[in-house]
């Protein structure tokens, strides 16, 4: 028998195996040690971190669209997709600042966000069809490695040049008064941030949207045709690079409203900050399945609340000191498992069975 | 090519409105103050100006390039001015608005320096803008001759100013060298000024440059051809004189270039060592692997916690005991890291690297691991190499260390390269599943990649770790994998040779300019970005790979490819 089982899977699969066994474990033995045996936490600190982990994880989710939407009419990954969420919220930093000294901000806060979401997505958008123009779209065809390179070397190149333009500091974004404190609703207090709660209703109004305009319009749907076969879409009469280019915008789009979500959340902007979220939020759509769209969401979403639970459930569980320094290795270890495990993620599609 | 060549006048100004927004790009990114004290010759041009200048050249160049093949040489050559002069007016309008107006909150760089550059000497905003007009007017009008120019006059040109600019780059670390010993001081004074190439030397280093290009498209400069036609037994000796020879200067190096240079050559040295282990993995074997600075961390670790006296000492050995542990460890490394990624592909192979680099840096960095690697304090007192009595101590003497690194390491690349192994990963970069078809051992052939490239890694790690005497986890991030990453690119992804010109043009031009730094990762993105647009093959070309990335059928022997238009310079 053991025969048998060593014909069909060779060393390296049980090796892996063995790998993901172990880490399982310690996943569930770290939890139940922080939930049974030391019980550190208070059981209203869970509900807590969820809902923090589900306001990034919305965040998350809005800059996974971007990497989703372009890889599933490319098949590359768009490696400079983070510095596209940056360009937006950071140009909008000075917008906000202006609005801030003359009270604005104080007196309209609703259209003042309006205003910086306008701001970031129209910078967004910008950069992603620049970087689209520029540097994609003549390497079309080319060997996959090659336009991989070329993503990679213009986030190096979109992140200094944030850095060299804007200053190298960090920039505290402006407060806003309006959002603080716990969300008041229907009378009563609720156990969720303002921030958090607005945070998630954007989110989500912003993916309804986007689901809407790739299933019901016409654009969505030369959108889905291009990404299930480009010359036959073109022979439609369907002008692919359009399609290509309005797809860059729309991921532009939903980075910028993301860089405001994460302004509001985290308060803090610079050059560098759209590197990690972008990782994650490729991780986010990697363990959704690449190239679907409500896959991305979710994966957002799932990868929020794990960031955010994993430090204190399973680290601490575990006995390590200061669990919320790995905090991003729990999301690149999740990156990894997941790329190894199931590269075709949760909602798999048959697409990334051939590609991945 | 199916788009229809026209050249109007929109298209001028559509070209001189990217050269001015390039110009600003350049300007408000920092770079036009930053160069502007590095002189290339003496009080006239600076390294600011070129900066400024040169998208307004390179966009009259191209418009001139374009409108020839229409229109008459003329035209062109009136639309390279023209192009130039939207360019300028482009500077000129920024100067105006930023006099006026106070972009500082905003952009950084716009300070009132920085404005006093931008008038180029005029004091009134009207002479300014004239000025600037002018200027970019007659730059892109240059642009527009050397695009005219015979090929083989502005080619000499090109290698005359290319030199001169070198040179002029270069000149702080020359003068250094010149002043080390008596007997070449009076060359150093007749090239030098205080600042920048004297008037003399660049004309000199032109003359010099042009003559040498001239001379070499003649064609009467072929020595590799006349020694091919000797007999086998005077080539062979032909060549390990040569071979002898360039040894012997690369020993002789350091006492003619004294300390600082020394340590600059140092460090492009730890770089070839890790770019020819890059080169390995990326360029052999086709697996692009992003973290690859783990391996070179846990080199330098390896040797720091072995050797170190500090407050996290252990053993105390000596380098020499802890260095086969290190390149052993990287290489173990290696294999337990490429386990995971052996069945994937292309870009998810990238970014699981990635993951990989930057798990470990997270984790080296946190209090967990604190009592044993230092964390963010690192690990400090890590003793020089030393033989006998002998201590490395100075850069002229690591130097020797880093030296006798590559020559190993070169060996083995070299040898490995056209082994069984070698062509195996080559085919593997060609094609897995036809590799495979073929009977190559997928698991072995990529373990083997990663190991060897991660063992690389591990030996500069190690030389690092005892370079510098302390180490730290920030030395260790993933801009150390994407410069090796780009060395190899710009060298010419698989080729030996370009790893090491890819090292000395991205690793020591930087190092002699100071100024530099700040934009040092900013020229390195544009450059993969351009690399992979323009010359996806590098510029030492490995000839299997050129021919791959240039996606034409595979020529037979004897016949030329035909030659590309013209485009770039």
């Amino acid at each position: 028998m053991l025969q048998k089982f060593m014909r069909k899977h060779d060393t390296t699969d049980i090796v892996m195996w063995l790998i993901g066994l172990g880490i399982l474990v310690a996943v569930l033995y770290g939890s139940y040690v922080t939930l049974f045996v030391t019980q550190k936490y208070e059981p209203g600190v869970w509900l807590d971190f969820t809902i923090f982990g589900l306001a990034q994880g919305s965040v998350y989710a809005l800059i996974a669209l971007g990497y989703t939407l372009v890889y599933g009419i490319l098949f590359m990954i768009n490696f400079a997709h983070g510095e596209v969420f940056t360009g937006g919220v950071f140009t909008a930093y000075f917008v906000a600042i202006a609005m801030e000294k003359s009270g604005f901000i104080e007196r309209h806060w609703v259209l003042a966000l309006l205003i910086l979401m306008a701001v970031a997505m129209t910078v967004s958008v910008l950069v992603a069809v620049v970087l689209e123009r520029i540097a994609y779209r003549p390497l079309r065809g080319a060997p996959r490695l090659v336009p991989l390179i070329t993503a990679i070397g213009a986030s190096f190149f979109l992140q200094y040049t944030y850095r060299g333009i804007y200053g190298s500091g960090v920039k505290t974004y402006p407060d806003f008064p309006a959002l603080d404190g716990k969300l008041n609703l229907l009378g009563r207090e609720w156990p969720i941030l303002t921030v958090q709660a607005l945070v998630i209703v954007v989110a989500a109004l912003m993916m309804v949207f986007l689901y809407w305009y790739v299933q019901k319009t016409k654009a969505g749907k030369a959108m889905r045709a291009v990404a299930e076969d480009k010359e036959a879409a073109a022979l439609m009469g369907i002008d692919v690079d359009r399609v290509i280019v309005n797809t860059f915008a729309l991921g532009g789009a939903m980075a910028g409203v993301a860089g405001i979500l994460y302004a509001l959340l985290f308060k803090q902007v610079n050059a560098f900050m759209g590197f990690i979220p972008g990782i994650k939020a490729f991780t986010a759509a990697v363990l959704g399945g690449i190239g679907n769209v409500p896959g991305a969401m979710l994966g957002g979403l799932f990868l929020g609340i794990v960031e955010s639970l994993g430090p204190s459930l399973i680290l601490d569980g575990l006995g390590i000191p200061s669990p919320y320094q790995l905090k991003d290795a729990i999301a690149f270890t999740l990156l990894v498992l997941v790329l190894i495990f199931r590269p075709t993620g949760i909602l798999g599609e048959r697409l990334s069975e051939k590609k991945a | 090519m199916d788009k229809e060549l026209k050249f109007t006048w929109s298209d001028i100004l559509k070209y001189g409105a990217i050269a001015g927004v390039v110009a600003i790009y350049v300007i408000l990114v920092g770079m036009v103050e930053a160069f502007n004290e590095r002189y290339i010759i003496s009080e006239t041009v600076n390294l600011g100006q070129i900066a400024l200048f040169a998208p307004v050249f390179l966009l009259g160049y191209f418009a001139a390039n374009t409108a020839r093949q229409i229109k008459s040489a003329g035209f062109a050559i009136l639309a390279s001015a023209l192009v130039g002069l939207v360019g300028g007016a482009f500077v000129a309008a920024l100067l105006f608005l930023g006099t006026h107006v106070n972009l500082r909150e905003v952009f950084l760089n716009v300070s009132p320096e920085l404005l006093g550059i931008l008038h180029l000497g005029q004091e009134a905003m009207m002479g300014a803008i004239v000025v600037n007009l002018i200027v970019g007017a007659v730059v892109g009008f240059f642009g527009g001759l050397f695009a005219l120019a015979p090929h083989k006059w502005s080619n000499a040109l090109l290698v005359g100013l290319s030199i001169v600019l070198l040179m002029g780059v270069m000149q702080e670390l020359m003068s250094i060298t010149f002043g080390n010993k008596d007997w070449y001081k009076p060359i150093g004074k007749f090239i030098y000024a205080q600042k920048g190439l004297s008037w003399g030397g660049a004309i000199l280093f032109l003359v010099l440059g042009v003559g040498y290009s001239l001379w070499r498209s003649s064609g009467k400069f072929r020595p590799a051809a006349r020694v091919a036609k000797m007999p086998t037994k005077q080539r062979l000796s032909i060549s390990l004189a040569a071979w002898a020879l360039g040894l012997l200067i690369l020993l002789a190096l350091p006492r003619f270039l004294g300390s600082y240079p020394s340590e600059i050559l140092t460090t492009v040295g730890i770089y070839i060592i890790m770019g020819l282990g890059l080169n390995i993995v990326v360029g052999f074997a086709g697996l692009l692997d992003l973290g690859y600075v783990a391996f070179f961390a846990i080199g330098a670790y390896t040797v720091g916690i072995l050797t170190s006296t500090g407050k996290l000492a252990t053993v105390g050995w000596s380098f020499w005991m802890a260095l086969p542990v290190a390149v052993f460890l990287a290489m173990l490394a290696g294999v337990i890291l490429g386990i995971p990624v052996l069945k994937m592909r292309g870009d998810y192979l990238a970014i699981v690297t990635l993951g990989f680099g930057e798990i470990i840096r997270v984790v080296v960095l946190s209090d967990w691991l604190k009592p044993f690697i230092g964390g963010a304090q690192g690990i400090l007192q890590i003793p020089k190499p030393q033989i006998g009595e002998f201590v490395f101590k100075k850069p002229e003497q690591m130097y020797y260390i880093v030296l006798a690194g590559i020559l190993l390491v070169g060996y083995v690349a070299w040898r490995l390269r056209d082994a069984r192994v070698g062509r195996a990963w080559k085919a593997l970069r060609e094609d897995e599943d036809v590799a495979e078809a073929m009977g190559i051992h997928l698991v072995s052939t990529k373990l083997m990649a990663f190991a060897t490239g991660a063992a690389f890694a591990g030996l500069a790690g190690a030389i690092f770790a005892a370079k510098l005497g302390s180490i730290f986890p920030h030395s260790f991030n993933l801009i150390v994998s994407i410069n090796v990453l780009s060395l190899i690119i710009v060298g010419g992804i698989g080729s030996l040779p370009g790893v090491v010109v890819g090292a000395l043009i991205l690793v020591g031009l930087p190092e002699l300019l100071r100024e530099f730094a700040d934009f040092r990762m900013l020229f390195y993105g544009a450059l993969l970005v351009a690399m992979m647009l323009v010359k996806p093959e590098g510029f030492v070309p490995e000839k299997t790979h050129a021919r791959e990335l240039s996606e034409k059928e595979p020529l037979a022997p004897g016949i030329e490819p035909e030659t590309p238009a013209r485009e770039t310079i």
